[in-house]
């Protein structure tokens, strides 16, 4: 019993000392019970809710570090035991019996050409369809154009893999052949895989995979647009044109640099429709043409994921997903700091 | 002066032509972006619809079944789908909508929101493949247990936490502060401010993210070709180390010829997952299209 009274006091001289300067004006004074309560009340349920938020956070941040340190550490080993440099070789004998040979160079060269060569076709469309949409036909017509290009977003990339290999590749065969006997004293046209599935099939896929990310983010910053810069362009006597070179394109350029970059990074990362499409080649060494065959980072860790038995093995496609991993983060964090400069 | 006036009235010449060729363009530019849509949507429905127009198509698994053998369904790969989609929500969401929360109402401004933010645009950067890597390291390799569905939806919240918490963000920061200020006057502590006033409010937003995120993680197949192996026979439980889906029943059946049965069925699998994905989009869209609407 006569714990009790020590008990209350110790309560409340914590009560006060967490409920800060406002409950000490109330010193001396009788504390209600029913204030007692409330605070205690509001203090339990919003602590545990607020560690709650906090865990989530931790968790996604933590998850990405995760992600780049676990590649590394089951990686290690096996790029220890490379006996070929891994930036440069383009082997790739991870067989069990023989010592591990493999590189990423072969890897390295096909994953950015045929990134590069769908930016390049991707862009220059995805901006023409904002223009369109923000400039020429503003308005209801304009959002319905968004909308159907935004669905091509919707569209899973095994589709847009399936179409690729037995309906485009197939229907611009005839068109690659000329341009082949046209073009093929250029090395990037030289010589290939007798198939259609070709880095250039793979581009054209890759670049209407990310065709949809780079014009609606062209769109948003091209709407922003400040009103009166438009106007005193075209008040100087500027034709439309004119008015979006001199107005439109300098205040959404970093906004397109940016989105731009990420569908980079989309189209770096795209793994189950370039594995589909693009031919595996045997031969060892690079052929810089647009119509050979070859493989990305991810469509080569794909096409061998049902061979990971031996730790020795799954860890060379570690180490190229642990590459992939580095510089799509890279462009990730290159798009953050150019779409960031815009604000300011 | 005259003669000015009439030049800044209507250009002639190379700049009015200019104009002309970047407009016709512009157009164009619009063209070529929907062929694409156009040719991949009508090729899947013609080639697919008659797959997916037999009974059995919603009703069999493929058991017993060869490329070469007309018949048996979708059921294993439909329900696969929508389960390895439901197991990755159920982890996703609650992760998502609380980190949203941390960076609204908890840290906005702060040097932790800022680092939170950027993490989650890494994470939605990562390409779905690092993300089952990652999985497959964690559980397989570290952890020593088999492959499994489980497995192959917790890579899948890697992709889908960060768009849901994204969008779930973007309408916690339109729910005006004036609501949350009534709550606090009435003395409601802060976390039943946000469960009771904040997320209701935003609810509809985060549903059509919600959405979004599943319709995304259902179509994605390369997790699930390296974390679980395809099953041509329905299975339920998801720890089973084998289950059909629809994107590995395409790519599963992608080589097979035009001339047997096996190919309608791809087609089928093919037209079967755009209805769903497509679907969940549209019914997104409507639901944001709705609130804003009902706002007005």
């Amino acid at each position: 019993m006569a714990d009790e009274p020590g008990a209350n006091v110790a309560t409340t001289t914590d009560l006060e000392a967490a409920a800060g300067p406002s409950a000490s004006l109330a010193t001396g004074k009788p504390v209600s019970t029913t204030n007692l309560t409330f605070a205690n009340i509001k203090h339990g349920g919003d602590r545990s809710f607020r560690a709650g938020a906090i865990a989530a956070a931790v968790i996604v941040v933590l998850l990405v570090l995760f992600v780049g340190i676990f590649l590394a550490v089951i990686a290690t080993p096996s790029l220890r035991h490379d006996t070929v440099n891994f930036f440069t070789s383009t082997l790739w004998n991870v067989g069990a019996d023989a010592p591990l040979q493999f590189g990423i160079a072969g890897l390295l060269w096909t994953t950015a050409l045929t990134s590069v060569v769908a930016m390049v076709l991707a862009v220059p469309i995805a901006v023409g369809t904002a223009l369109l949409v923000t400039q020429y036909v503003p308005g209801r017509i304009g959002s319905t154009i968004g909308f159907v290009i935004d669905l091509l977003a919707a569209v899973p990339s095994i589709i847009f893999g399936l179409w690729g290999l037995k309906l485009l590749g197939p229907f611009l065969g005839p068109f690659y052949d000329w341009l082949q006997r046209t073009l093929g004293w250029i090395p990037l046209f030289g010589k290939g895989v007798e198939s259609t599935g070709n880095v250039l099939t793979a581009s054209i896929v890759l670049a209407i995979m990310i065709l949809p990310i780079v014009s609606a983010m062209s769109r948003d910053v091209f709407a922003q647009t400040p009103r009166d810069h438009m106007e005193a362009a075209l008040a100087l006597g500027a034709t439309k044109w004119e008015m979006i070179r001199i107005a439109v394109i300098p205040y959404g350029r970093s906004g397109v640099i940016a989105a731009s970059m990420l569908g980079l990074g989309r189209a770096l990362g795209e793994t189950i429709a370039v594995m589909i499409i693009l031919s595996q080649t045997n031969s060892a060494g690079i052929n810089v043409s647009l119509f050979a065959g070859g493989e990305t980072f991810a469509s080569k860790i794909a096409n061998n994921a049902q061979e990971f038995d031996s730790p020795a093995k799954t860890g060379a496609y570690i180490a190229a997903g642990l590459i992939l991993f580095v510089v799509t983060f890279a462009v990730n964090a290159i798009a953050r700091v150019v779409a960031d400069r815009k604000v300011s | 002066m005259s003669s000015t006036t009439t030049t800044l009235a209507a250009p002639r010449g190379g700049r009015r032509a200019t104009d002309a060729i970047i407009r016709g363009l512009v157009y164009l530019s619009a063209i070529v972006a929907i062929i694409p849509l156009v040719w991949i949507l009508v090729s899947i429905v013609t080639t697919g619809l008659p797959a997916i127009l037999s009974a059995s198509w919603w009703t069999q698994d493929l058991a017993g079944t060869t490329d070469r053998k007309a018949g048996g369904g979708a059921l294993h790969a439909i329900i696969g789908t929508l389960e390895i989609g439901l197991v990755t929500a159920v982890v996703a969401v609650p992760i998502a909508v609380m980190g949203a929360i941390f960076l609204i109402e908890y840290a906005r401004g702060t040097r932790w929101a800022r680092i939170v933010s950027f993490m989650v645009d890494i994470l939605s950067g990562i390409p779905s493949i690092v993300a089952a890597l990652f999985i497959y390291t964690l559980m397989i390799t570290l952890l020593g247990l088999g492959r499994s569905a489980i497995a192959a939806s917790l890579a899948l919240v890697l992709l889908m936490l960060p768009t849901v918490l994204r969008s779930t963000e973007e309408m916690l920061k339109l729910v005006p502060d004036s609501l949350r200020e009534a709550s606090y006057a009435l003395g409601i502590p802060k976390w039943k401010t946000v469960v009771d006033v904040v997320i209701p409010t935003a609810f509809s937003g985060i549903a059509t993210g919600v959405i979004l995120g599943l319709a995304r993680v259902m179509g994605e197949t390369a997790p699930l070709l390296i974390l679980v192996a395809y099953a041509r026979n329905l299975y339920l439980s998801p720890a089973t180390s084998n289950m059909g889906t629809l994107p590995t029943m395409i790519n599963s059946g992608r080589n097979v010829a035009e001339t047997l049965p096996g190919y309608e069925r791809v087609w089928g699998a093919a037209l079967t997952l755009i209805i769903l994905v497509m679907g969940l989009n549209l019914l997104a869209r409507g639901i944001a299209r709705a609130s804003r609407l009902k706002d007005r």
